[in-house]
């Protein structure tokens, strides 16, 4: 197979260069609206008071934060896929870079839920289906990172990661699913109401207009951060590969 | 003189070998298959058996980890049904990796890995009649494991609906659990390895084992726990086909 | 290349490039085995002599290059080709807490061999193990478990036998008998190729001799026209 990376003269800017460029001016633009949408332009909830109210606005950052490790996990099982079948390693920079990028959102996702948590249901943790989930979801991942990093051949790296990451992706849907039952049938802590009910509160028109922003907004800080990563990961195997020719 | 024994020596070798020329059936059905995965799985038991490395460290962790939940709880929790469920689960799931980690492991320190994949066996025989040996010690483990609560806790787990989702739970386990150890095997770290791996994909087996024996140990009717047996079926389903399709990759440049 | 050489070996390795991480183990590495004939390969420890029989045995991928087996491209042609390798590595491939008749069990039903029994008694016999054949093999001296290893490879009746280093640990007696077991298999029908690291066993066991030196075959001739003392010139050569 040989090499696959590409080299190429570093002199003047190349279409990549300006789609990331373009990319991350407008992440930083879209995270600046989302923040602005979060905490100004939605207006409070009206059912909520004190601590749980400002809280609440959490929500918005807390649901960008899980479409992107959303789109961060499911990525990388594309990329998994796609590098085992045509064993080209910029697919399994994808998987990479996806899972890192996908696993910053899902702690992000978690740490948020927390602080949102805390004034509203009281504690920090609870093993809703949810946190369960992501908490679980979140090791897997971590999991496949410190497993990649031990294995010193870059194909075998990638293949291992690539199979690893298969299996992990599938059992997430049933850890949900799992989880969701071992609540459902268990003594509820929170009352008569479902834990996700505690601290609800109805959305209006112009909530879902902040939390469409927020959606999109960390789509955008996805994608750029996923082109970034690739790349580097891309100079990173480029200049293994130099160095390797050059002893 | 010993030049003439050693000659005469030769001589019969190789009238010997001469002998019983070697015949082979050449590719085989669905039984060849079969019968290669047994002899892995023959071996691995029969190795175990001369050895002892794998069943011993993995019952008497159990029983120790057993007692340490037990006197750990003891004080805390007032009735043992409480806790019996969790402690069953956790102990099956920990006590499996010391297996799982031997399974390759050994084959990788001893340097009889080659031998394996020298061999004109299709390398997903060598997964299957791997799990199957892993199937059989976890669940002579688990049985062990069982007996030591019955008396420690009091506590009768022997239910038929108990002892299937253990089955069902220790077949998903082991299925991936097997390639999981293949994956690590070579690795540096490979004892820390596996645990990190392996627990968290198999928190859908654990979370339904946890919910069946809960169930049993509460007596909930069938009705009520059918529903995590599916969800260990399931996984058996899914993961033993996703392994026999990967298992394939790991050694395709080892 | 030397005149033992011919175009349609047994065993034919064409460029065989291997690097690990940033060392490059061959360097396009080119060999021929005919049938009925024995190869040794010599080379300095670390020439890339172990990483060459295990691409040719097919547990290791080269990075370029092909494998050539009867004429067959091993890579292509799925695991029922390794029926025809048998191959004697550093490591014994055995399962010490099983004892030999156990060993030698387990891989006659992964290679579907009929008839087993009848066929692990001649090789126990051959390799002078008999008496001891439910014995563990940890229980083995480390000649007695090279004996064994050799037995494990020629069990299947294999045209291509890879012999790394297989007289380490032998006794001078052990060492005749392997001779004569060389010898014999070399004139039937198979090719062999093995390195060792006694200049006289290589000369006389074999009868073409190639040298390995910085991932590369540096020299190669029959042994016909070779004494120790070019072999030996050729090894304080390449510094071994």
């Amino acid at each position: 197979m040989g090499s696959t990376t590409v080299r190429t003269n570093a002199s003047g800017w190349r279409g990549v260069d300006i789609i990331q460029l373009a990319l991350g001016l407008l992440a930083v633009a879209a995270m600046t609206i989302s923040m602005w949408a979060a905490l100004y332009y939605a207006p409070a909830a009206s059912n909520l008071a004190g601590d749980e109210q400002i809280a609440q606005r959490i929500f918005y950052i807390h649901m960008g934060c899980n479409i992107g490790a959303l789109a961060g996990f499911l990525m990388s099982v594309i990329g998994s896929i796609v590098y085992l079948v045509k064993r080209d390693l910029d697919w399994d920079r994808v998987s990479q870079a996806s899972i890192e990028v996908g696993l910053i959102c899902g702690m992000g996702t978690i740490l948020t839920g927390m602080f949102w948590a805390k004034p509203t249901w009281n504690t920090y943790w609870t093993w809703d289906p949810r946190l369960t989930t992501s908490a679980i979801t979140v090791l897997v991942y971590l999991a496949y990172l410190l497993f990649r990093n031990g294995i010193e051949d870059r194909r075998t790296r990638a293949r291992f990661g690539s199979i690893y990451a298969v299996v992990a992706f599938l059992s997430v849907p049933l850890t949900f699913y799992s989880a969701r039952l071992f609540r459902s049938i268990h003594p509820v802590v929170y009352g008569a109401e479902n834990v996700d009910a505690q601290g609800g509160f109805s959305v209006g028109a112009t909530m879902t207009q902040a939390l469409n922003i927020n959606m999109i907004a960390f789509c955008v800080l996805f994608s750029a951060l996923l082109v970034l990563r690739w790349r580097q990961l891309r100079n990173e195997d480029a200049i293994a590969e130099l160095r390797e020719e050059l002893e | 003189m010993n030049e003439e024994a050693v000659q005469a020596n030769v001589q019969t070798m190789r009238l010997d070998l001469a002998a019983e020329p070697v015949t082979m059936q050449r590719g085989g059905g669905a039984l060849t298959y079969l019968r290669k995965i047994g002899a892995v799985f023959v071996k691995d038991v029969r190795a175990e058996w001369r050895g002892r490395e794998i069943f011993s460290t993995m019952t008497a962790f159990s029983v120790l980890a057993v007692l340490v939940f037990g006197m750990a709880f003891d004080l805390r929790v007032p009735r043992s049904e409480m806790i019996a469920p969790g402690v069953l689960w956790v102990v099956v799931l920990f006590a499996g990796v010391l297996g799982l980690n031997r399974s390759f492991g050994a084959e990788v320190d001893r340097g009889t890995l080659a031998s394996l994949l020298l061999a004109p066996v299709d390398r997903s025989a060598i997964y299957f009649g791997k799990m199957l040996a892993n199937l059989f010690f976890t669940l002579a483990t688990t049985l062990v494991i069982l007996v030591v609560m019955f008396f420690i806790f009091d506590l009768n787990m022997f239910h038929p609906y108990n002892l299937l989702a253990v089955l069902l739970g220790v077949i998903g386990y082991v299925g991936v659990g097997t390639l999981f150890a293949a994956l690590t095997a070579n690795s540096r770290a490979r004892e820390t390895m596996l645990p990190i791996l392996l627990l968290p994909v198999m928190a859908p087996v654990f979370v339904a084992g946890v919910g069946l024996t809960a169930g049993v140990v509460d007596g909930k009717q069938f009705s009520d726990l059918r529903q995590w047996l599916v969800i260990l079926a399931a996984f058996d389903a899914i993961f033993i086909v996703v392994a026999y399709l990967l298992f394939d990759l790991i050694w395709e440049d080892a | 290349m030397g005149e033992c050489v011919t175009d349609s070996g047994l065993i034919v390795a064409r460029n065989i490039t291997k690097r690990y991480g940033r060392k490059r183990v061959l360097g396009g590495v080119d060999l021929t085995v005919a049938q009925g004939k024995v190869m040794a390969l010599l080379g300095a420890n670390g020439a890339g002599k172990s990483t060459l029989m295990r691409i040719i045995s097919g547990l290791t991928k080269p990075d370029r290059g092909e494998v050539l087996l009867g004429g067959v491209s091993a890579r292509k042609a799925g695991h029922e080709i390794r029926r025809y390798i048998g191959l004697v590595a550093h490591a014994p491939l055995l399962y010490d807490n099983l004892s030999a008749w156990d060993n030698l069990q387990f891989f006659a039903d992964l290679y579907d061999m009929q008839r087993p029994a009848q066929r692990i008694e001649a090789v126990l016999h051959a390799v002078d193990l008999w008496p001891r054949r439910h014995d563990a093999v940890r229980t083995y001296s480390r000649g007695m478990t090279q004996r064994l290893a050799i037995g494990r490879a020629i069990l299947h009746d294999p045209p291509v036998l890879l012999l790394d280093e297989p007289d380490t640990g032998l006794d001078p007696a052990s060492a005749e008998t392997l001779a004569q077991l060389i010898r014999s298999l070399g004139a039937s029908n198979r090719a062999i190729l093995l390195t060792t690291h006694n200049l006289e066993r290589a000369l006389l066991w074999a009868d073409s001799i190639a040298v390995l030196s910085d991932g590369k075959i540096t020299q190669s001739a029959s042994t016909a026209s070779l004494t120790t003392e070019i072999v030996r010139q050729w090894m304080t050569e390449i510094g071994a």
